[in-house]
């Protein structure tokens, strides 16, 4: 067993049930996974297996049908839609593969949009924002909107709105799923980066070799853990 | 709760992303705040001319007559006609109750025409009074004398004239010490009348007075004729003491009347006690349904416009589905999101709201400009229309907006 203090996520026998009209489809099977501080891992498994599910639950978007979740010794996996809100703000960062920032906004007020839902001052908010927007390169795009940038330079934009939180866990869904190799491989080293910097990543890949940056590489099939 | 200064901003953001939209969908509000204030400040305005109107009778007078002002449902002439005949002795034991400062009678008749050399005035009336008429009716001799108490016992044939006759019959000559030919009879003009104005649209200042003792003789009164028995006698024009409740008096009048006429206990009066608060009653009787209805009506438009914000919020939020999930993701509480959705519409709201009070007062400016209507504007309209619009706005934000918040975040972010 691990030292408890290193474990940010333990998920215990997680299994998850949808119901599609009358039909169950049991996504999860039991599932038991640690996170560790400064872990880099890859969930790689073919379409259906329950990665997306597994990273839903991890990432407090969905809570667990059965098992247990814990987040640094706390039990979250029976909290309210309020109270996953706040743990999603306060420990986990995200990016998606469709970048997903909000059209209407500048890449500055992209990035600073976590923070609004932890009452930071706009000042701050903008001070921090412009911080870790120069750190993805970007300090001179910044009051852009995402329909005047690159796919790379939206995925930075991207990736600066998950760390302006200081996130515990970053989690990435497909993070160059909808990127030409080149700029995917520039957007793995800045991942690279960030987990020299001490921070911790999750991602859900098909492709090996993003899948080769992970220093770990979680493999399911059919809602179980076949490989770790 | 994060500040409200960014709310609002987003809201506007989206408004400015939507402009025609935004504004189409404000319109159903526009039109309703608009018909709302306009209407409103008119019926305040009408409201205000009438009392004004009618409180230039004077609050402090009450008037006997066989008739009242006011009569709901049918009219029974024949009932009426059939009362005894209100005369100037009543006036007399009238002014003796404690009560009452003074009380008068006062006849009144249409005149065919009055003519003097080559000017004429028609339709001009003919009054009789005493010497107390002026004072009575707050009215004013401007030029030459009033009447005094010899005038009257007397029966001299005098008048005083209402400014309108004299600047017609008289345009470049003193009226005062001319004879005027009534009814065949001569009539020296001893004094002008201030100028009244109008009552209802109706010129104050064209008619000419004489002492009733006169008014008798020149014009004895056609016999028969129902209309003349119950409108053609005299009435008694009653002011009531200073610092005196104008019920006490009444109660008095009444009292005294009953007993002049002998009537029993149980038999109802046989004459009438009008004053400016009946006329009020009736015009307010009148009005109120009416104003409430047409408000009723204008508030329908309202609702409308509500309808047509709910469902572009519900566009709104379907079309911004992912942005909705987005915000989820990265830690929007259900009520944070609810309370954009909600901020917006009430945005939008009051926005429409806003525009309809600029357009309403415009409108009943413009309505007052080109019509007799007299439209005015309160404060409290003002905050009626805020209010109005800020509440359609929550009613039909709040569906919309909980929708929105209650979208689970996945599928929200799944949404293409």
């Amino acid at each position: 067993m691990k030292k408890k203090t290193d474990v940010i996520c333990r998920a215990v026998d997680i299994e998850k049930t949808y119901w599609l009209g009358k039909v169950a489809v049991e996504a999860l099977r039991g599932v038991s996974l640690d996170i560790e501080r400064n872990d880099y891992i890859s969930i790689m498994g073919p379409s259906g297996s329950g990665k997306s599910t597994l990273v839903h639950i991890l990432s407090c978007l969905d809570t667990p049908t059965s098992g247990k979740y814990y987040l640094e010794n706390t039990l979250v996996s029976k909290y309210s839609d309020e109270e996953l809100a706040k743990v999603r703000n306060k420990f986990f960062g995200f990016i998606f593969q469709s970048f997903s920032l909000l059209p209407r906004l500048s890449a500055l007020d992209n990035v600073a949009l976590p923070l609004i839902y932890r009452n930071v001052s706009k000042h701050e908010r903008i001070a921090k924002a412009k911080e870790i927007i120069d750190n993805v390169g970007l300090a001179d795009r910044m009051h852009h909107r995402p329909n005047e940038l690159s796919g790379g330079e939206c995925q930075r934009v991207a990736i600066a709105r998950a760390l302006v939180n200081d996130p515990k866990v970053i989690y990435a869904d497909e993070p160059t799923g909808n990127l030409d190799s080149k700029t995917g491989a520039e957007i793995m080293e800045i991942f690279d980066r960030l987990v020299d910097e001490g921070n911790t990543v999750v991602m859900v890949t098909h492709d090996m070799n993003v899948a080769a940056h992970a220093r770990r590489t979680v493999k399911l099939a059919d809602g179980r853990i076949i490989n770790d | 709760m994060t500040d409200i200064v960014s709310k609002l901003t987003l809201s506007f953001q989206t408004f400015r992303s939507h402009r025609l939209r935004s504004f189409l969908t404000m319109l159903g509000i526009i039109i309703g705040v608009t018909t709302v204030i306009a209407i409103l400040s008119l019926i305040e305005g009408l409201n205000r001319t009438v009392a004004e109107q009618v409180q230039s009778i004077g609050s402090d007078l009450i008037f006997l007559q066989k008739f009242s002002w006011v009569q709901t449902g049918h009219r029974d002439l024949d009932k009426l006609a059939g009362r005894p005949d209100l005369l100037p002795d009543d006036a007399e034991a009238i002014t003796k109750l404690s009560s009452v400062e003074i009380a008068i009678p006062q006849i009144s008749r249409q005149l065919q025409k009055l003519k003097y050399k080559n000017n004429e005035v028609s339709n001009s009336s003919i009054a009789g009074s005493d010497e107390n008429y002026s004072s009575v009716n707050n009215y004013a001799v401007e030029s030459g004398r009033d009447f005094s108490r010899d005038d009257i016992l007397h029966r001299r044939a005098v008048g005083i004239i209402g400014s309108y006759i004299a600047t017609n019959l008289f345009p470049d000559e003193t009226a005062v010490g001319k004879d005027l030919h009534l009814n065949g009879h001569r009539v020296k003009i001893i004094g002008v009348f201030k100028e009244k104005g109008t009552f209802f649209g109706n010129s104050l200042d064209d008619y000419i007075l004489i002492p009733y003792t006169v008014f008798e003789k020149f014009f004895p009164r056609p016999r028969g004729s129902l209309w003349s028995r119950v409108y053609g006698g005299y009435s008694i024009s009653i002011k009531a003491k200073d610092g005196m409740k104008i019920e006490e008096t009444i109660d008095q009048v009444r009292e005294l009347m009953r007993r002049r006429h002998g009537l029993g206990f149980d038999e109802d009066d046989d004459f009438e006690l009008n004053t400016q608060q009946i006329l009020m009653d009736l015009y307010q009787s009148i009005t109120n349904v009416g104003f409430i209805a047409i408000i009723a009506i204008a508030a329908i438009s309202l609702v409308v416009g509500g309808i047509g914000i709910m469902n572009i919020m519900l566009v709104s939020v379907a079309e911004r589905t992912r942005e909705i999930g987005i915000r989820k993701a990265v830690g929007a509480s259900n009520n944070n999101i609810l309370a954009q959705f909600l901020i917006e519409s009430i945005v939008l709201a009051l926005v429409g709201g806003l525009i309809g009070i600029v357009f309403g007062m415009l409108l009943a400016w413009l309505i007052s400009a080109v019509s007799p209507l007299k439209a005015s504007v309160s404060f409290w309209m003002i905050l009626l229309g805020f209010g109005f619009s800020a509440s359609v706005g929550i009613f039909f934000g709040i569906y919309p907006a909980r929708r929105a918040a209650s979208l689970n975040p996945i599928e929200a972010l799944r949404y293409e």
